[in-house]
């Protein structure tokens, strides 16, 4: 696994490993690989979603819409939980495409560290960040995206006037009102940035504990006893791994359970 | 791994997954699956009600099969009755030839006495004349054989 396009000492290997390939600088500071990634695993959703669209049967389905009729059908059950039959349209696709994108960028994560930046490098690519769910601007983005839906549920479901009562009224009763502003602006604003930063931390501590490892025998080529390491690196990578195939999964699945629970939220009458 | 441009590029590539998906994976497959389940349903309830329909048909077959024996059994009292018509008229029929003919083999046998007796008469008249011939050793005239003769078969 150690490889030795990161040179010298384990903080460069790390830093280098942490660094997205982008162009600009600052706010304009485009991750291309970030981009590039989830672009393709979400172009690989929608061409296997093409595929087993092509060959629809109701009567004999075969495995791959079997599979997909599963899962569907897990959504399908989670959205029932938290919202009965009447949850809006977008509901769906949205958790569908939550568990399917997320768990494929998360499953980024168990690719071998150095494998993908290596044979960028050797392809003249300085940098390389695979795991797209490691960058905080994706998991935030799609926070956001449920954010603005779980408000523009609320003023559907509330109307504009029962939403900012919410506001106003809502923890304390109508005494406390300065408060209660306070307290519901940042119960809200916990929503997105607690689903943002949960999978964003879970990935990118993953993806460390995964540099770790690797460092083990970082040093082999300068100094070959280091390679008395080899074994237990092996045992721990792959317990690791083991480990963290469920990790990637659960939070795929509570980032969509959650973007349903909020979404459902929204939807709830104020019963103050 | 600040926040930047990035993430709104993120945010159009999340809602364009979104519809995407909608439009090639949950959109088609939930609208097989819905019409599976109905399809299901509805062979679900056709079964029901054609279970019902054979629940009714068996009734109705009990129903006509007992009316079917009923009027079997009618049929054959009513032949039984016949058949004891039949042979009663037969054995009147029968009784009464057998009486006819007795009654004409009677009348035959009467005829039949009556001619003899006729004969014998004759003859009884023939003896007794030849008889009386012989007694007289004459020839009785005519009339006085006549007369004799008469006289005999008022006699007998």
């Amino acid at each position: 696994m150690a490889t030795e396009n990161a040179g010298g000492s384990p903080v460069e290997y790390i830093q280098h490993h942490l660094t997205n390939l982008s162009v600009g600088e600052g706010f304009w500071q485009l991750n291309i690989d970030t981009i590039f990634f989830s672009v393709l695993l979400g172009a690989l959703i929608v061409f296997v979603a093409m595929r087993i669209g092509r060959g629809l049967r109701a009567e004999t389905p075969n495995g791959l819409q079997n599979a997909a009729e599963g899962i569907l059908e897990f959504v399908d059950e989670q959205i029932r939980d938290s919202f009965g039959s009447r949850a809006p349209k977008i509901i769906a696709p949205l958790a569908l495409t939550i568990l399917l994108w997320v768990w494929l960028m998360n499953f980024m994560d168990l690719i071998p560290v150095d494998l993908l930046p290596a044979i960028a490098s050797g392809l003249g690519v300085e940098y390389l960040k695979v795991v797209p769910t490691t960058d905080l601007n994706t998991t935030l983005a799609m926070a956001l995206f449920v954010f603005a839906l779980t408000i523009y549920y609320s003023i559907k479901v509330k109307g504009l006037g029962g939403y900012i009562k919410m506001f106003l009224f809502h923890p304390f009763g109508k005494f406390l009102i300065p408060i209660n502003i306070v307290m519901t602006t940042i119960d809200e604003l916990a929503k997105p940035i607690s689903l943002a930063l949960r999978l964003f931390g879970n990935m990118f501590a993953g993806e460390l504990v995964f540099l770790l490892i690797a460092l083990l025998t970082l040093g082999a080529t300068i100094s070959a006893s280091l390679l008395i390491w080899f074994p237990l690196q092996v045992v721990l990578d792959m317990a690791w791994i083991a480990f963290h195939i469920l990790v990637i999964t659960l939070q795929a699945f509570i980032f969509m359970v959650l973007t349903i629970v909020y979404i459902g939220m929204a939807h709830t009458l104020d019963d103050h | 791994m600040s926040i930047s441009i990035t993430l709104l590029a993120q945010l159009i590539a999340f809602v364009l997954m979104v519809w995407l998906v909608n439009k090639y994976l949950w959109a088609p497959l939930s609208a097989l699956m819905e019409a599976r389940r109905k399809k299901i349903a509805d062979g679900l309830s056709a079964s029901e009600r054609g279970k019902h329909e054979l629940k009714l048909a068996q009734e109705r077959s009990t129903e006509l099969l007992r009316e079917a024996k009923d009027k079997a059994n009618d049929i054959i009292a009513q032949a039984n009755s016949r058949s004891n018509q039949i042979l009663e008229e037969a054995r009147n029929n029968a009784k009464t030839e057998a009486e006819r003919v007795v009654a004409q083999a009677n009348a035959e046998i009467d005829r039949e006495v009556n001619r003899a007796k006729e004969e014998l008469r004759a003859q009884v008249a023939d003896v007794a004349a030849t008889g009386a011939e012989r007694i007289l050793k004459r020839e009785v005239t005519d009339k006085d054989h006549e007369s004799a003769i008469s006289d005999l078969i008022a006699r007998i």
